[in-house]
């Protein structure tokens, strides 16, 4: 979807371009010059640490891949960089530590702070947003986490009915009232049908799965998605006044109204045209 | 980019829509309808043209609230939509196709 690219929020933006510049497609020379610059430091850095290595018992050396390890997890961004300096230097496990180190040690200690010079901003803001992400998703934008929809279960109800097994479930993780999924359905796939026991939909007509998937993606788009900010995090309201449907969205506030959905013209088949 | 920017879709077009529908007859068979097309063009002489075209059968339902409804047999959504932009020069964005 292209919601991402039109991303609104403020602090996307800033996310977005923070990771053109810093991880996904650096330029070439200015990556090169950074690392340097970097790389430069680090030497110093490295006669530093390794005195401290000597001086500190292999465990605690132990403990610190294991953070490393653990960290990397979670900087699957930076990692691409770091790959690809890999190429270019040989000391680049060190350099992970180092940073590693920086990285979690936080800023407590005068040392790291001291380290904390060396870093480029950009390896910064990256770290920024990493721990903004990983503990405040909200603020980060939370595209991250997007919000999932089940696939449609489809099945087959003897020769002419289809069933559409999950639609209260659908319904209700796209926040809107079923009755106007299910009414939507009925407009879009040009038939009629009912809600069985189990709260299934029992279609008239043969659908297949990517069908209503199909139609269910198009629901999205025109009833569910915020048109300012693409957000899906909103309510469908109603308003008594003059009888239109209004999009409000939770994330970023605003308003749309949306068009009713009407059934449009349906052509009688078969035995309903005979009867005429 | 701008928060602010027109969202694209003004409401002001918005009775003059074409719908492309389809729907399912018994089996696999499918009618395809088309509402909405302006009344400036000739229906008869576009749905003789859209079933030579098509090589399918059709023919023009007048309803009560809609006008006059192309049905063409077959699911002929996507060649229509063509047909409608490319000979009879209708925006795209004027069209829309329902149906799965």
């Amino acid at each position: 979807m292209s919601a991402e690219e039109l991303g609104f929020d403020p602090s996307l933006k800033k996310k977005k371009k923070s990771k053109d510049s810093s991880s996904s497609t650096p330029a070439p020379i200015e990556g090169d010059a950074n690392d340097d610059d970097l790389f430069a430091g680090l030497k110093k850095k490295k006669k530093k640490s390794k005195d401290k290595k000597d001086d500190a018992d292999p465990l605690a050396a132990n403990e610190e891949e294991d953070l490393t390890e653990s960290f990397e997890g979670l900087k699957l961004k930076k990692k691409k960089k770091k790959k690809s300096t890999n190429i270019i230097n040989n000391d680049d496990d060190d350099f992970e530590k180092q940073l590693q180190e920086a990285g979690i040690e936080e800023i407590s200690s005068n040392e790291t702070s001291n380290k904390l010079d060396l870093i480029p901003y950009s390896q910064l803001l990256d770290r920024f947003y990493n721990i903004l992400r990983e503990k405040n998703p909200e603020l980060a934008g939370g595209q991250q986490q997007r919000l999932k929809i089940p696939p449609p279960e489809v099945l087959r109800d003897g020769n002419k009915k289809t069933v559409f097994a999950n639609v209260q479930q659908i319904a209700q993780v796209l926040q809107r009232n079923p009755s106007h999924l299910i009414q939507y359905l009925f407009a879009e796939l040009g038939t009629s049908g009912s809600i069985d026991g189990e709260q299934r939909l029992v279609i008239k007509g043969r659908f297949q799965a990517k069908n209503i998937e199909g139609v269910l993606r198009r629901y999205i788009q025109e009833y569910v998605i915020c048109r300012t900010c693409k957000s899906m995090n909103t309510e469908l309201k109603r308003e008594a006044a003059n009888r239109l449907h209004f999009i409000v969205c939770k994330a970023c506030g605003s308003t749309k109204s949306v068009t009713s959905i009407r059934t449009g013209f349906t052509a009688n088949v078969g035995a309903m045209k005979k009867k005429k | 980019m701008y928060p602010f920017a027109d969202t694209g879709d003004d409401e002001t077009e918005l009775t003059n829509y074409i719908h492309i529908r389809i729907q399912q007859r018994n089996g696999r068979k499918t009618l395809t309808t088309v509402q909405g097309l302006p009344a400036e063009y000739d229906l008869k002489k576009i749905l003789k043209a859209i079933k030579k075209e098509f090589a399918c059968n059709g023919n023009i339902v007048k309803d009560d609230e809609l006008g006059e409804v192309i049905q063409l047999q077959g699911d002929q959504r996507l060649k229509v939509m063509e047909f409608m932009v490319q000979t009879l020069g209708l925006k795209k964005k004027n069209i829309k196709i329902h149906g799965f």
